[in-house]
C-alpha cells in the first residue's frame, strides 16, 4: 500500500522552529544533486571536445591504492543521469513521503546512493570501483526494506543484497585477476593495454566473473528475478535505483571494459545470449501483469537485456543504439514509474485492472505518461523511437539478422503493450472499477515526471543538434573504432521505420486481445517466474542448513565438545609443521641418573591414578604426590625458588580441594564408554604431540641473550646474589606486580561467589517454602543440600542419561 | 633425561586433557590442576635442564656454578605456579556455587543460561 498518506502527519515535533527547520532542510535536499548536475553540465563543453577530467588522492599509501576518479564523456553521460534523475526523484520524494516518520531515513540513504552511484561511474581506481559498487546495493537493500516490519519488503531487500554482493564479490575477483595481468589497478591504464587481457591464460575466468557482477547487477537471466521483488521499495526509489541508474551499472561495467574484453568468445557470446534471453524474457512477462510497478520492472529487464545486447554485438550502430536507448530509457522509465507513484498516491492502488479514466482527474500526470509512453512504445519523435530505430539497425546489421531482428521486433511488439497497459489502461480506461479519489497529488508529484517526460521528448528532438558529441564521445568509451552516424529523427523510408510501423500496429491489436494470451501462456509464464526464485530459495535454504549442520557439529553448546574441537584442530595444525622442523643431528642431552628416575616414575603413577581414582580423596593425594614430586625435579635441576613455591603451594592446593570438594558430589562416570574411548584417543594424540613439542624445543634450545644480561646485571645494577627473584622482584616487578593483581582479583571473585552462596541458598530455600509445604518445615539447608547431591550422585550412577532435573522435587 | 622429562610431560597433558573433557564437573577440575602441572614441568623441560646449576651470584659477585641454569624460564614458571594455583582456586570455588545452583554436576546439561524448569 502506499506508505505516505496525508492523514498520519507525523505530530511529534510540534515547535515551530522545528517544523521549520524541517521544512528548510526539506527543500535544500533537492537542491544538493541540483548543483551536481549544474557542475556536471558545466563541464559538458570540456569533455565534449575530448578533453577527460581527473581527480586523486592518496587513499591506502601502504598498499598503492590511490582514490582516483575520471570524467569523459560516458561518465558523463551516467553522472547526468543519475544527478539529474536524483534532482528530481528527490524533489518527488519530499511529497511522496509526506507522513512517513522514517522519511529522514529514506533521504539519507538515497543521498548515499546517489554519492555512490556517482562514484561508481567515474571511479578510475578498480578498488575504488567496487567499494562504491557495493556501496549502491547496501544503500538498495536498505532502501528496498524501507517498510521493514513488511516480511516481504525484508525478504526482497536480502535477495536484492544476496544477488549483487555475491555478484560483486565476483566482480572484485574478477577485477584482481584483470589487474595482476596488467599490472595497474587504474581503469584508464587497463584499457590501454587490452592486448594483455586478452593474452592472459585466465581470460575466459576474469570475463566469467566480471559478467558475474553485470548481470547480477543489472538483473540479467538467470539472475533477473530479484528486480521486480525489489518493487517492495518506495516508488521513488523504485523510479532511482530499479529504473534509471543503480540497475545500469552493470551496463556501465560492461560498456567500461568493452575496449578489453570485446573480441573475447566467451565474453561477446555470454553477453549476446544473456542480454537476448533477459529482453525476451522480460518482455514476454511484462505485459501479463497487473500491478503497475511490476510491469515497469519486466519491462526494465527487457530494456537491460537489449542494452547488454546491444553491447555483446558491438557494432557501430549498436554502441550508437545502446547509448541512445541507455538515455532514452532513463528518461522514459523514471518517468513512467513516477507516474505510477503519483497514480498510487492519488488512487490507493497500483492495480490497472481496477484504474481507468484517469486522464480527467489528473491531467499533468496523463501528459506525463503520455510524453513516457510514446518514447517506450517508441513513436516520434521521442528519444525512445530514435533509440529504437537504432537498434533495429544494429540487428540488421549484425551476423545472424533475421534471428536478432526477429527477437527486437518481439521486444517492440512488448514494449507497445506495455505502453499501452501503463498509458492507455489507467489514464483512458473505463473509469467503472476506480476506487475513491483519495486526494489530489499537489505540484511535487506531478513537475518531476511531467518535466522527465518532456526531457525525453526533447532528447530526442534536439539530439541531431546538441547530442552529437556527447554521444560520440560515449561511444568512443565503448569501442574505439566506432564513428557516429546521424541522429536526425527522419532518416528516409528504410526498413527499420517499416518494422516499426508494423510493431506499432500489431502491437496495438495484441494489447487488445492480452487477456486471452495471457490465459495461452499461462504455464510457461508460471514457470518463468516460479522456477528462478525456487532456485533462489532451495539454494538459501541449502546454505542455511548446511551451516546449521556445521554448527552444530562444532558448536552443539557442550563445553567437552568444544574443547574436543579445539584440541583436534589443534592436532592437526602443528603436527602438519612438525615434518618441516629441522632437528639437530645430535643433541647434547643430560645422562640419566637412575635414583631421578623416581620422579618421573612417581608422577606417571600418579597421574594414572589421579584418572582412575573412583574417590575424590584418592585423586586430590594423586595430584598432591605430582605436585610434590615436581617439587622434588626442581630441587635437582638448580631451581630451589621454584621447588620451594611449588612446595607451599601445592600444599596449599590440596587443602582447599579438600575442603571444597567434599562440598561437590562424587566421581560420577558420566559419560559412555564410546565417548570415553574416543576421548582417551584423542587426548593422548595430543600429549604426545606435547611430548615431541618438549622433546624437539629442548633439543633446539638456544641460551638466550637476555639471561645473560641478567646474570651480568643481577648484581651490579640491583643489588641481588638470586638471580630469579632478582628477575622477579626487580626487572620484571611490573609483571609481579600484575601477578598479584590477578590473584587478589581471583580472591575478590572467591570471596563474592561464597557469600553470594550464603544468600541465594537461603532464597532457594524459601521460595521452596512457598512453593511447596510439605518439604518446608523439616527443610535445614546443609541437609537438603547433602541430600540432593546423594540423591543426585545416585541417579547418575544409575543411568547415564537421566534427566536429573525431572526427578529432583 | 629430557626424553623421560618430555615423555611425563606428554602423559601429564593427556591425563589432564582427557579429564577436562569430561562431563563431570569435579573430573574438570582435576583435569585442570593436572594441566597446570603439565605446563609447568614443560616450561621447565624446553627451557632447559642442569644439573646443580642454581643461579646464585657468590659474594664475590660472580657466578657460583661454572654452569647455570637458566632464570628465565624459572621466573616464568614462577609466576604459572602462583598464577596457576589462582586459578585452581577460583574454578574450584565457581564450579561449587554452579553445583549448588543448579544442582547438577553434568556439564551436559549446563548448556542454558535459562533457569531449569523445576518440576515437583
Amino acid at each position: 500500500m502506499i506508505s505516505a498518506s496525508p492523514s498520519s502527519h507525523s505530530k511529534s515535533d510540534t515547535s515551530v522552529i522545528g517544523q521549520l527547520a524541517r521544512s528548510v532542510v526539506l527543500c535544500l535536499l533537492p537542491l544538493i544533486p541540483l548543483a551536481i548536475t549544474t557542475w556536471l553540465a558545466m563541464q559538458f563543453e570540456k569533455i565534449v571536445s575530448g578533453e577527460t577530467l581527473t581527480f586523486e588522492i592518496a587513499w591506502v599509501p601502504s598498499l598503492g591504492i590511490e582514490a582516483s576518479f575520471f570524467l569523459d564523456a560516458f561518465s558523463l553521460t551516467f553522472a547526468l543521469l543519475v544527478s539529474g534523475i536524483g534532482t528530481l526523484v528527490m524533489l518527488y520524494a519530499t511529497s511522496y513521503m509526506t507522513g512517513d516518520l522514517r522519511k529522514w531515513r529514506l533521504f539519507g540513504w538515497l543521498m548515499l546512493f546517489l554519492f555512490a552511484m556517482l562514484g561508481l561511474v567515474t571511479a578510475d581506481n578498480i578498488i575504488v570501483l567496487f567499494v562504491f559498487w557495493e556501496l549502491t546495493s547496501i544503500s538498495s537493500y536498505f532502501l528496498i526494506g524501507h517498510k521493514h516490519e513488511d516480511a516481504t519488503a525484508r525478504a526482497s531487500a536480502l535477495q536484492a543484497l544476496l544477488v549483487t554482493g555475491t555478484g560483486g564479490l565476483a566482480m572484485l575477483a574478477g577485477l584482481i585477476l584483470v589487474a595482476m595481468a596488467t599490472g595497474t589497478d587504474q581503469l584508464t591504464e587497463i584499457l590501454d593495454q587490452p592486448e594483455l587481457i586478452r593474452q592472459s591464460p585466465f581470460v575466459t575466468g576474469m570475463a566469467a566473473l566480471l559478467l558475474l557482477g553485470a548481470f547480477t547487477k543489472s538483473a540479467q537471466f538467470p539472475f533477473h528475478f530479484w528486480l521486480p521483488d525489489a518493487m517492495s521499495a518506495p516508488t521513488p526509489v523504485s523510479a532511482y535505483l530499479h529504473s534509471a541508474t543503480m540497475v545500469k551499472a552493470g551496463v556501465y561495467l560492461v560498456a567500461r571494459l568493452s575496449p578489453a574484453f570485446a573480441g573475447v568468445p566467451f565474453w561477446d557470446f555470454s553477453v549476446i545470449i544473456a542480454g537476448t534471453v533477459t529482453a525476451l524474457l522480460g518482455g514476454f512477462l511484462a505485459w501479463q501483469q497487473t500491478d503497475l510497478k511490476r510491469i515497469l520492472a519486466f519491462s526494465t529487464i527487457s530494456a537491460l537485456g537489449t542494452l547488454m545486447l546491444l553491447l555483446g554485438l558491438g557494432t557501430t550502430y549498436a554502441v550508437q543504439a545502446a547509448v541512445l536507448f541507455l538515455v532514452a530509457h532513463s528518461f522514459y522509465k523514471g518517468t513512467l514509474f513516477l507516474v505510477a507513484g503519483a497514480v498510487d498516491h492519488t488512487c490507493g492502488t497500483r492495480d490497472i485492472t481496477r484504474l481507468g479514466g484517469l486522464m480527467r482527474h489528473v491531467p499533468g500526470l496523463g501528459l506525463a505518461a503520455i510524453l513516457a509512453g510514446v518514447s517506450l512504445a517508441g513513436v516520434p519523435p521521442a528519444a525512445g523511437f530514435l533509440a529504437k530505430e537504432f537498434v533495429l539497425k544494429a540487428s540488421l546489421g549484425s551476423d545472424w539478422p533475421e534471428l536478432l531482428t526477429a527477437v527486437v521486433f518481439l521486444i517492440s511488439l512488448f514494449f507497445v503493450m506495455v505502453a499501452g497497459l501503463v498509458v492507455i489502461k489507467p489514464f483512458f480506461g473505463s473509469s467503472e472499477s476506480l476506487p475513491q479519489m483519495l486526494h489530489r497529488p499537489d505540484a511535487r508529484l506531478v513537475l518531476p515526471p511531467l518535466f522527465l517526460g518532456i526531457a525525453g521528448m526533447a532528447a530526442g528532438l534536439l539530439a541531431n543538434v546538441y547530442g552529437k558529441p556527447i554521444v560520440a564521445g560515449a561511444m568512443a568509451a565503448i569501442s574505439p573504432d566506432v564513428k557516429i552516424k546521424s541522429l536526425a529523427l527522419w532518416q528516409g523510408w528504410n526498413l527499420p521505420l517499416m518494422l516499426s510501423l508494423v510493431a506499432l500496429v500489431s502491437g496495438g491489436v495484441l494489447y487488445a486481445v492480452r487477456q486471452p494470451m495471457i490465459s495461452l501462456f499461462a504455464p510457461l509464464t508460471r514457470f518463468c517466474v516460479v522456477f528462478p526464485t525456487d532456485v533462489y530459495r532451495a539454494s538459501l535454504a541449502g546454505l542455511n542448513s548446511m551451516t546449521r549442520w556445521q554448527s552444530h557439529l562444532l558448536q552443539d553448546g557442550r563445553l567437552r565438545v568444544y574443547l574436543l574441537v579445539v584440541l583436534i584442530t589443534l592436532c592437526s595444525l602443528v603436527a602438519g609443521t612438525l615434518n618441516v622442523v629441522n632437528l639437530p643431528t645430535e643433541a647434547s642431552w643430560l645422562p640419566l641418573k637412575p635414583y631421578e628416575m623416581m620422579m618421573p616414575f612417581l608422577i606417571l603413577c600418579a597421574t594414572l591414578m589421579a584418572i582412575r581414582a573412583k574417590s575424590r580423596m584418592a585423586a586430590i593425594c594423586a595430584l598432591g604426590v605430582i605436585g610434590y614430586a615436581i617439587a622434588l625435579i626442581f630441587v635437582i635441576f638448580g631451581a630451589p625458588d621454584l621447588a620451594m613455591t611449588q612446595l607451599a603451594i601445592e600444599t596449599l592446593t590440596v587443602l582447599l580441594f579438600v575442603f571444597v570438594i567434599y562440598r561437590m558430589p562424587r566421581f560420577a562416570t558420566l559419560s559412555g564408554r564410546k565417548s570415553r574411548v574416543r576421548d582417551a584417543i584423542v587426548a593422548i594424540i595430543a600429549g604426545g604431540l606435547m611430548s615431541v613439542i618438549a622433546l624437539v624445543a629442548s633439543m633446539s634450545h638456544v641460551p638466550s641473550r637476555v639471561s645473560e644480561f641478567y646474570a651480568n646485571n643481577s648484581y651490579t645494577v640491583a643489588q641481588g646474589r638470586n638471580l630469579v627473584n632478582v628477575i622477579l622482584v626487580d626487572f620484571r616487578g611490573l609483571d609481579t606486580m600484575a601477578e598479584v593483581t590477578v590473584l587478589s582479583i581471583a580472591a575478590l571473585g572467591i570471596v563474592a561467589l561464597m557469600r553470594l552462596q550464603f544468600r541465594s541458598v537461603s532464597d532457594s530455600t524459601d521460595s521452596v517454602k512457598e512453593e511447596d509445604a510439605e518439604v518446608k518445615d523439616d527443610m535445614d539447608n546443609t541437609k537438603a543440600d547433602t541430600e540432593s547431591v546423594e540423591r543426585l550422585t545416585h541417579d547418575s550412577h544409575i543411568d547415564n542419561d537421566s534427566d536429573i532435573s525431572k526427578r529432583n522435587p | 633425561m629430557e626424553v623421560v622429562m618430555a615423555i611425563t610431560v606428554g602423559v601429564l597433558y593427556a591425563a589432564g586433557f582427557y579429564m577436562i573433557l569430561r562431563r563431570s564437573l569435579v573430573k574438570v577440575i582435576i583435569g585442570l590442576a593436572l594441566l597446570s602441572h603439565a605446563s609447568n614441568l614443560f616450561l621447565f623441560t624446553v627451557g632447559g635442564l642442569t644439573r646443580n646449576g642454581t643461579p646464585l651470584i657468590s659474594e664475590s659477585g660472580v657466578m657460583e656454578a661454572e654452569v647455570y641454569a637458566d632464570p628465565l624460564p624459572q621466573a616464568l614458571i614462577l609466576t604459572a605456579i602462583v598464577i596457576g594455583f589462582g586459578v585452581q582456586a577460583f574454578a574450584l570455588v565457581l564450579f561449587k556455587r554452579v553445583f549448588q545452583t543448579v544442582k547438577s554436576d553434568d556439564l551436559d546439561e549446563l548448556t542454558t543460561t535459562e533457569q531449569a524448569e523445576v518440576t515437583s
